[in-house]
């Protein structure tokens, strides 16, 4: 494999602790390296630019069957937005539900290197795994979710531990999953019953278990196994006015628990999207509680959350919260689709318009900057739009631009048709804090990758670590207008995957070699897990179990994670 | 004005995406500039030269730019999308979409246009002096947003799937009509000087249709009110005026709410 020296650049880099000083990184069989390691290098001329390593996505709806919805039911997202092949480049379309090719050049576009595809329903594990195959460049894993799962709340009610932990294990087998998703634990299960769970001692109905019980009880699962993650929640009431209760509750019943993982993680829960759980007041009337979401999150450390910002785009929402995209529907009355995933969990798509002529939705984009900008430790509050969900993944560099200048908020404050009214609801207008590319590097890169269990592989440019690199046309000790950060992080000048240079002066260079990341967990020999499994199968699945597992072909080029939970 | 005529010489083998065929595209532009214009032939680019004779030359702006398409442009699609200003006079058969999200400015077609025409219009005319296709003045595929402003009218007939879910402007249709009048629609007018078959209103819950012919089959989502009397644009007479679609939430309006309405004409 070709060597690299990318030199002089100003690297920012939280692993090594490099503040924005000219240094050099070198590139050796995938790797970085250190510099005297490397003999006949290509050189990279980066003096003057930003040198960062990979982007890691710890939370974006990139693949799977209820994207796929998406881009079915809304031809419109692709109207005008198709660019043809070009040279390697293939054909790309979609806006908001892009195609999968978009997905992996326009993330490698923004420097980003890895992506969590971030809620899997197990039974179309298989879809999602095609789709993530056909996603050039980035390394890939999907979460399956297990927060309204059957296994689950039968084994949870009577707190059986190490019955959940098997299951867990053998569906991160079944599906080549990454990671515990919880999406409104009890609430889509009791959606189909026509119902949600609204707080977290609700009742989920005929399971007989409260929300409260399913998260506590799979986070103690989660560290049973010590798999590289930890469990990773979107709450109940999701988007309700007066929420922020219940995010709080939810925080609270992660005390108490410490992490058993040996892949360097500190938290037990992350927690996603918490902008869309930050909510006081009633009604239309709702406000910012931000501040008193993040006193939580400053004081205690077995947590980490990551945004969800609103960026005020024409978007498509899509969570396995079946309840809450039904309220979404009665609210802007646009087109819904509604999906029940047998004994799994279940699905909602429906377009949204986050508009500034909308106070509600400024309230959003207010709240989204809050979160960042009240947090105390980056390495454990990461940069999102729950993409789609608050608006594409694209808006990323938008959103740095957003953190690092106050000028950029003020612009925006003043475009909004209700400014006065956002400013009353919101605290924003108040903080002139500005971050710097360091603390963006914390958001987009070292934090996540710890946060995964990935902090062996990515997040920074120690030697050892992969040879994901970004180099952007950004020279931060010079002047620059607000505009200028959100065109140089959209476009990176160039980015390595793994060693192999995927983008090259600004365009695509090559499409890769994709890996998929799955958790293989050891666990004991469970004879009554797989009893139940094996009944589930011949008594309510309408699949059999042969149809039903991830087999080698969904994944060409698949990376496993062992880990050992026999003991 | 200026005057730029574009005469077809070679037909394409497959369809021709002509959306450059605007005043727009062509302000500003000599002839040899118009003719180095793209067209797509399914993924392959070609120049607008390689099928159209171009002569003439074109104003400086939109506004003073003439467009006179010449020749069968029966596999020409996207005839004067977008344009904001100016005109355009296709003396033949056309394709689908033409005047698609239209703005401005006046398209004029001697003849028939396929599907789509119109589709998404925000303002600006459309006059076609032979038959519609289906989906004429509708929204986009999937896309909530339909005609919001502007003037279509044929003197012949439309097809299926006409102003589907208009929310402004005028459609004017001087034959029949095929199935779906105006489904979804939250505004504008449609005025159907032939007959019509059914289905007319469907999901609608704002604007206004204007039957002066026949309805085979009436929609159950629409309740008879009142007779009235109308005089309007050259109809005069009296409508028996219903309202709809009964089966759909509707806006209120100091109290009242708002209903879509169907106007028939029941005697001079």
């Amino acid at each position: 494999m070709a060597e690299y020296l990318i030199k002089n650049g100003f690297v920012f880099d939280p692993v090594l602790g490099i503040k924005g000083d000219a240094a050099d990184i070198a590139i050796k069989d995938g790797k970085i390296v250190e510099t005297s390691a490397v003999k006949n290098p290509k050189v990279i001329d980066a003096a003057g630019k930003t040198v960062m390593a990979g982007g890691v996505d710890v939370h974006a709806h990139v693949a799977g069957p209820k994207v796929n919805i998406g881009r079915n039911f809304r031809p419109e997202d692709k109207l005008f937005g198709y660019k043809p092949k070009n040279g390697i480049e293939r054909m790309q379309g979609g806006f908001s539900v892009p195609t999968t090719i978009r997905t992996g050049y326009d993330y490698a576009r923004m420097g980003y290197t890895t992506v969590m595809e971030a809620a899997m329903p197990p039974l179309y594990a298989r879809h999602t795994h095609e789709e993530m195959r056909d996603t050039p460049i980035l390394d890939q894993g999907a979460y399956p979710v297990f927060g309204n799962n059957w296994f689950v709340l039968e084994y949870l009610k009577n707190h059986e531990i190490e019955n959940t932990a098997a299951y867990i294990a053998w569906l991160l087998r079944a599906t080549k999953g990454y990671a515990v998703k919880v999406v409104n634990p009890g609430g889509t299960e009791a959606w189909a019953w026509g119902l949600n769970c609204e707080n977290i001692h609700d009742p989920v109905p005929y399971f007989d278990i409260t929300p409260a019980q399913i998260v506590k009880g799979l986070i103690e699962a989660n560290e049973y196994l010590g798999l590289p993650h930890s469990m990773h929640i979107h709450a109940n009431n999701l988007g309700t006015p007066g929420n922020y209760q219940t995010t709080l509750d939810t925080f609270k019943l992660s005390e108490g628990i410490k992490p058993n993982s040996k892949f360097g993680r500190d938290q037990v829960m992350h927690h996603t999207h918490v902008q869309f759980h930050s909510y006081g007041g009633e009604g239309f009337n709702f406000e910012s509680k931000a501040p008193e979401i993040m006193d939580y999150v400053n004081t205690h450390d077995n947590i980490t959350i990551d945004l969800g910002c609103v960026t005020l785009d024409e978007t498509t929402t899509m969570t396995a919260d079946g309840p809450f995209e039904h309220h979404l529907t009665e609210l802007n009355h646009l087109k819904w689709a509604n999906a029940d995933v047998e004994l799994e969990t279940a699905a909602g798509v429906v377009p949204f318009v986050y508009s500034a002529n909308n106070k509600a939705n400024a309230v959003q984009w207010c709240i989204g900057l809050e979160l960042a900008l009240l947090a105390k430790d980056f390495t454990r509050v990461f940069l999102t739009t729950d993409h789609p969900n608050a608006g594409p993944f694209i808006r990323y560099p938008r959103i740095m631009k957003w953190l690092m200048s106050e000028e950029a908020r003020k612009q925006q404050f003043d475009a909004f048709k209700h400014k006065d009214k956002v400013i009353d609801a919101t605290n924003l207008a108040g903080i002139d804090r500005e971050l710097d590319l360091y603390e963006i590097a914390q958001m987009t890169r070292a934090g996540p990758a710890k946060s995964l269990g990935l902090a062996h592989m990515y997040g920074g440019l120690a030697p050892g670590l992969e040879a994901d690199v970004a180099v952007f046309d950004f020279n931060p000790n010079e002047p620059y207008a607000p505009d200028d950060i959100e065109k140089a992080f959209s476009n990176a000048e160039h980015l390595f995957k793994a060693g192999v240079q995927v983008v090259r002066d600004h365009n695509i260079a090559s499409n890769g070699n994709k890996r998929t990341l799955w958790v293989n967990a050891k666990v004991n020999e469970n004879p009554q897990v797989m009893r139940d499994v094996k009944e589930k199968f011949l008594r309510y699945y309408t699949v059999t179990l042969n149809n039903y597992e991830v087999t080698g072909h969904y994944l060409p080029n698949p990376y496993v994670i062992e880990v050992d939970a026999t003991q | 004005m200026e005057t730029v005529t574009l005469t077809i010489k070679n037909q394409p083998e497959l369809y021709l995406e002509a959306d450059n065929i605007t005043p727009d595209a062509f302000a500003g532009k000599k002839a040899e500039e118009i003719a180095a214009l793209h067209v797509y032939i399914g993924r392959e680019q070609h120049q607008l030269g390689d099928f159209f004779e171009v002569s003439g030359g074109a104003g400086a702006t939109p506004e003073e730019t003439k467009v006179v398409v010449n020749g069968d442009l029966s596999r020409v699609k996207y005839i004067g999308m977008k344009m904001t200003g100016g005109e355009v006079v296709v003396n033949s058969n056309a394709d689908m979409y033409v005047g698609a999200w239209m703005q401005g400015g006046k398209i004029t077609v001697n003849g028939n246009v396929d599907a789509f025409a119109g589709t998404g219009m925000k303002g600006g005319e459309i006059v076609v002096n032979g038959n519609a296709g289906n989906y004429l003045g509708a929204a986009y595929r999937g896309d909530w947003r339909g005609m919001a402003d502007g003037k279509i009218t044929v003197a012949g007939n439309a097809g299926s799937d006409l102003g589907t879910f208009m929310n402004g402007g005028e459609i004017v249709i001087g034959g029949d009509v095929d199935v779906h009048v105006a489904t979804h629609a939250e505004g504008g007018k449609i005025v159907i000087k032939g007959n019509a078959k059914s289905r007319l209103g469907g999901q609608m819950v704002g604007g206004e249709i204007y039957v002066l012919g026949n309805i085979d089959v009436m929609m159950p989502g629409f309740a008879y009110r009142e007779d009235v009397d109308i005089e309007m644009d050259g109809i005069k007479g009296r409508f028996a005026l219903y309202e709809g679609d009964l089966g759909e939430r509707h806006r209120k309006r100091k109290g009242q709410l708002i209903y879509a309405k169907l106007y028939q004409q029941i005697g001079a």
